[in-house]
């Protein structure tokens, strides 16, 4: 097994282009437990640290570019970035222990296609591009589209995400995200939920996004639920119908973390709570 | 029993709160624990374990591993040419590497010794293992119906009655008088079924050793446990060697709670030695620590309980079904000893029946068998007191056992400390404070043993006068600290002069494990008995520099005083003056003691616990805790409150998240931390102790053991708080989200 | 197999070791430069047992390669005391017998370090949950929050 540091983008892209074993190295919280596990042996890890562009946050356009490389941690104490999206921050803020924020990154979350990864709701909600560097050039693609299945992505061969866009906050607008696990912290989500929400002259929403995590192979972005919520006040109404939206619209399994039931009836509650922070977000109010 | 062991007197050092002596060590990361040591020319060892549940192995192919550069011993069951005579430890062989069959996920199959690690597993890899796979079970109930898998046949005792699976070893029957009878007195009976998980000891150091063993017979182990006698008498059996060849020392460890009173895999590392010819260090994973070593058993049990309109316990009967796991044993005994003992009952009868599965082998966890004892019977008793309308501190204070009960498991108690836990909880502001929505509060009793047994304590007094004590039990939390205060204490001399080692098996006798929270109690007995046979000879030597009777010596205050004006008129002889001329009056000055200490007094606790049940989620939140329990005579407060809270934290895990997870396929599903929650920081309050004192009649200074008690009553604590608070009484551990959420939507 | 070559800074000592890719740091504190404080308790950044300091951030050194280390400043255990002088925490860990066993406690003390460095007044809850990551199974966590809380409160009022 080789261990690489490219130190450009070009250079990473060669390396993964050369080598369909390789494997890419951002913050490893999740690669490292594979290895150690034997669930994986590739042939070269290319850490892309070393790659300077894809360890900062930069402000574009209005919006905001997080570098694969960047670790939760940082996201945190960047007090701007957490003023336009605090959702997508405390998602990124959920991803285990004060250690793991200090390795783990949003890329990584993505690119590891948990169906639990605790940041992918919250950056689908919020419209976030991943960019990808390939043997062909640069493209973005919306986060949703990346994970393709339990652990699959539908990046190409000699490909990476190299960052994540997060476009420019609209007005009277606020994200959240929720997630459900049996502890106060150190756990994988049985249930995620994340909502974002813009608001109109009249305080009335707009447009409305709402994902779930955990409850399919895949991110759900569900746009049944995302109706409940559009033209209302966010009132205790349109919050039920929200809840029952999310239940139905869940298509999770039994496993060791969670029942089918537990996970529906559940989907439905973060819905609602997460949506009500959004709403109060964009209202200002929180 | 010595029955007068406890004299009334005032302490100088015990009870005060000093610097553990290790301290330094352990906050600076030199002190070494089980994998923290190598040996010149070491091999690195790794254990093969079966994926399967239940399976016969038709051959092991070691040959490609054998053929990796690097690789230095390959073993299997057939490498173990010596069959213990004794069945309890040919069952120890066979769990530390599986013989014909494999009997649980986890199980050792074979083992290598290589250069370095990334070699050992590639070795591991190589082994081919030619597997029949059997049927399984793993479930308790399950495996007690006739035609169950039977893990292995021939093992059921006579006392198990006809229709059940060969899997049902054994049935132990307590109680006096006839709970039917009792029954038909009540104002309300009520008969309940209840299940608990199996749990992990969950201790943070795994396993891990240092092994070598010459072909002629001589070894040496470092290993981390909870007892290097009984490793090295358990090696030795197996492995056919004379006890007095093999030295075990014991690191530092990380951790026990019971799991580590256990032998696991140091013949396999010892084997692996002696076959390469070099040390070999193992040390297990995380993976095997859940997989191969012993959670507590998984339990099913029926409560029956009536009670009077004022509280009465009327009559009383429970059976406890445990799973003993791979190997006869198992621990339904202790359950069906310990669910009843804190009352005082006229009519009351249990039974427990161990019943083997396809898991790893249950191991001793703190109080082995009492939570799941107590769980059922205080959850009845709080239902019991909420259809009655009574207040179950008054009804448990009514029904109490105290001095001269004849327990619900035989013996009459002496005095006990129950009902001064019960008046505590009755008296602290936590029992009066204000619950909000969703909140409840609950309370549960719980009671163990405490155990004595085999221990040898050596006190030298070196030629300046300080002193040198080694006692044979590994350190798990303090203990250290708290000879070197009994020594202190009954010398006269400051605690600093005073420093405590953990002796290896060649240089003290025999010493029982660190089990039965017997340290504290038989090392301290044995402690002060070693300082006072020391006090006795340096006596002798102040007598003779006098010139007197040594009958008319004093000891006090670290220094011989002659005992009155009769006696002479001689100023005091320090402990450093006697030591000084120790060499002219007779030579070097050592006291010791060894005894099989009897007198344990048994210990009670109160718990008191709010929660708070999220009604949308069945999520349950702890909001605050309270245990109450009896320490005959605190020692070190701080270590005693410190076991207090780590039983009670332990208790609140067992309650609420922790559990095995098996798959249909029979293997263990979450053999890790992320999916086996023990509780972190953020999940706990703070956990007030409050120590009651009523002395142990049988200690010298009343100690009664403390660890083990403290996680007996958190069970019933909190499922009787999360029943209040949610309004529907929970009956299967864990409370975790989703049954709680279940049962609050079938209300 | 070659190995890599790796420069780095650990305790303010600058210090190299050869490695093998799948080596962890963990691996190469323990194993190749007897830095035996450091413990692993899972191998998996479940426990925070393994908890050293690269770069100013806490990570978990079983889920950092070795290799990753190059020109990277690490504080283990062993750089907290200045010689013969404990770090407060550490003093206070011992006053308030904020450990029993003592497997976890480097680990805690290595995160609380950094916790203190970046919040000097940090609140229960926020000792409670920048320390989620560090298991421990004795203690049930109280005197080792008291200890932490203590030792800030300590800091501040001689500051």
């Amino acid at each position: 097994m080789r261990f690489e540091t490219p130190t450009s983008v070009d250079q990473a892209v060669a390396l993964l282009a050369a080598d369909p074993e390789a494997r890419v190295l951002a913050g490893g919280t999740d690669l490292l437990v594979r290895l150690r596990a034997g669930q994986v042996a590739p042939s070269v890890i290319i850490d892309i640290k070393r790659i300077s562009e894809m360890t900062v946050i930069s402000q574009e356009d209005g919006g905001w570019r997080i570098g694969a490389a960047v670790p939760s941690a940082e996201m945190n104490e960047h007090a701007a970035l957490k003023a336009d999206w605090p959702g997508v921050v405390e998602a990124a803020d959920l991803i285990g222990s004060t250690q793991i924020q200090g390795r783990a990154t949003l890329a990584g979350n993505l690119c590891n296609a948990s169906p639990a990864a605790d940041s992918v709701p919250a950056m689908v909600v919020a419209g976030a591009l991943a960019r990808i560097a390939g043997p062909n050039g640069t493209r973005d693609v919306a986060v949703q589209d990346i994970p393709s299945g339990v652990g699959k992505t539908s990046l190409g061969k000699g490909e990476l995400v190299t960052s994540i866009y997060l476009p420019p906050k609209p007005a009277h607008s606020g994200d959240a995200y929720l997630r459900f696990i049996p502890r106060s912290e150190m756990d994988i989500a049985v249930v995620g939920c994340g909502v974002a929400v813009a608001l109109d002259d009249q305080g009335k929403i707009s447009a409305a996004r709402v994902a779930l995590g955990a409850v399919a192979p895949t991110v759900i972005l569900s746009q049944s639920c995302a109706d409940t919520l559009i033209g209302t006040t966010g009132d205790d109404a349109a919050l039920d119908a929200l809840a029952a939206a999310a239940t139905a619209e869940a298509k999770p399994i039994d496993d060791k973390r969670g029942t089918i039931a537990f996970r529906k009836d559940v989907a439905g509650v973060l819905a609602k709570r997460a949506a009500k922070i959004a709403i109060a977000r964009a209202k200002g109010e929180a | 029993m010595p029955k007068d062991e406890y004299q009334s007197r005032d302490f100088k050092v015990v009870g005060t709160r000093p610097i553990r002596p290790d301290g330094i060590d352990k906050v600076t990361g030199k002190a070494r624990y089980g994998a923290d040591i190598t040996a010149p020319g070491m091999l690195w060892g790794a254990i093969l374990r079966s994926p399967h549940a239940h399976a016969r192995i038709r051959g092991i192919d070691t040959s490609k591993a054998r053929a990796i550069k690097g690789v230095k011993a390959v073993i299997t069951r057939d490498d173990f040419t010596y069959q213990p005579e004794d069945s309890d430890m040919a069952d120890i062989l066979d769990n530390c590497m599986a013989g014909e069959t494999a009997r649980y996920d986890g199980h050792a199959v074979a083992a290598v010794a290589a250069t370095s690690k990334s070699i050992a597993r590639a070795a591991l890899a190589a082994i081919e293992v030619d597997y029949e796979v059997l049927p399984h079970v793993t479930d308790v109930d399950e495996a007690m119906k006739p035609g169950a898998p039977v893990i292995e046949s021939g093992r059921q005792q006579e006392n198990v009655p006809k229709g059940y699976s060969e899997n049902v070893t054994g049935r132990s029957q307590y109680g006096h008088g006839d709970p039917e009878e009792g029954f038909k007195q009540a104002d309300l009976v009520i008969k309940r079924s209840f299940k608990t998980a199996a749990t992990h000891q969950g201790y943070i150091e795994p396993h891990a050793c240092l092994a070598t063993l010459g072909s002629d017979g001589q070894g040496d182990l470092w290993v981390c446990t909870q007892g290097h006698y009984m490793v090295r008498n358990v090696c030795a059996g197996v492995l056919g060697l004379d006890a007095g060849q093999l030295r075990v020392t014991a690191s530092e460890i990380g951790g026990g709670f019971g799991g580590k009173t256990h032998v696991w895999m140091e013949p396999t590392a010892l084997m692996l030695a002696r076959k390469s010819g070099k040390p070999v260090k193992l040390m297990m994973s995380r993976d095997e620590v859940f997989r191969a070593t012993g959670p507590t058993a998984s339990s099913s049990v029926d409560v029956k309980i009536g009670m009077t309109k004022d509280g009465k316990i009327t009559g009383a009967a429970a059976t406890y079904r445990l799973q003993a796991g791979a190997y006869p044993g198992g621990i339904a005994f202790l359950s069906a000893m310990c669910g009843f003992a804190p009352y005082d009952l006229e009519n009351v009868r249990t039974e427990g029946f161990e019943v083997m599965t396809n898991r790893p082998k249950a191991a001793a966890y703190r109080a082995p068998g009492a939570p799941m004892g107590a769980y059922p019977v205080e959850s009845v008793i709080d239902e019991l007191c909420q259809k009655l309308d009574l207040d179950p501190l008054d009804a448990r204070l009514k029904n109490a056992a105290r001095e001269g009960t004849k327990s619900s498991y035989g013996p009459t108690y002496p005095a006990i400390g129950l009902e001064a836990t019960l008046k505590a909880a009755q008296s602290h502001p936590h029992w009066t404070a204000p619950l909000g929505p969703n909140q409840g509060r609950g309370v549960a009793c719980g009671f163990w043993f405490n155990f004595g047994g085999d221990t040898c304590v050596s006190l030298m007094v070196n030629p300046d006068g300080t002193v040198s004590l080694s006692e044979g039990n590994p350190d798990i939390g303090g203990s250290r600290a708290s000879m070197s205060m009994m020594a202190a204490e009954e010398l006269g001399v400051p605690l600093d002069q005073v420093r405590t080692i953990i002796a290896d098996t060649a240089s003290l006798g025999q010493n029982e494990v660190t089990d039965g929270s017997r340290v504290t109690f038989a090392v301290g007995l044995a402690t002060i008995k070693a300082a006072r046979h020391a006090v006795e000879i340096m006596k002798e030597r102040a007598a003779m520099t006098w010139g007197i009777d040594p009958e008319a010596v004093d000891w006090r205050d670290g220094a011989a005083h002659p005992a009155g004006p009769n006696a002479g008129k001689f100023p005091p002889m320090t402990i450093k003056e006697i030591a000084a001329i120790a060499s002219n009056t007779g030579g070097p000055i050592a006291g010791h003691h060894e005894v099989n200490a009897e007198g344990a007094g048994v210990s009670f606790a109160t718990h008191m616990v709010d929660t708070e049940v999220d009604p949308e989620t069945g999520a349950v939140k702890v909001l605050r805790y309270t245990v109450f329990q009896d320490a005959g005579k605190a020692v070190h407060p701080d270590y005693v409150e410190g076991q207090f809270q780590g039983g009670a934290a332990q208790g609140i895990g067992w309650a609420i998240n922790e559990e095995y997870i098996y798959g249909d396929d029979g293997r263990l599903q979450n053999a890790g931390f992320l999916d086996y929650r023990i509780p972190v920081a953020s999940d706990l309050p703070m956990i007030e102790p409050v120590i009651l004192e009523i002395p142990n009649p049988g200690h010298p200074y009343g100690v009664r053991g403390v660890g083990e008690t403290s996680i007996v009553p958190p069970l019933a604590a909190i499922a009787n708080s999360v029943s209040r608070a949610a309004g529907v009484r929970l009956t299967s551990l864990p409370m975790s989200p989703p049954k709680v959420l279940a049962a609050l939507k079938a209300e | 197999m070659s190995r890599i070559h790796v420069t780095t800074t650990i305790n303010n000592d600058e210090t190299d070791y050869l490695c093998e890719t799948d080596e962890t740091l963990l691996d190469v504190l323990r194993d190749h430069l007897d830095l035996t404080g450091s413990k692993e308790g899972c191998g998996s950044g479940d426990c925070g047992a393994c908890t050293v300091v690269v770069d100013g951030r806490l990570v978990c050194s079983c889920l950092m390669l070795a290799a990753e280390a190059e020109g990277r400043t690490i504080e283990t255990i062993e750089g907290m005391a200045g010689g013969d002088a404990l770090h407060p925490l550490q003093q206070k860990f011992l006053e308030h017998a904020a450990l029993q066993c003592g497997i976890c406690t480097p680990g805690i003390l290595v995160a609380a370090k950094n916790l203190l460095e970046r919040n000097p007044n940090p609140s229960e809850e926020e000792v409670r949950y920048w320390l989620a990551g560090n298991l421990c199974r004795c203690t049930g966590y109280d005197k080792i929050i008291r200890a932490v809380m203590d030792t800030a409160a300590n800091t501040r009022g001689a500051a």
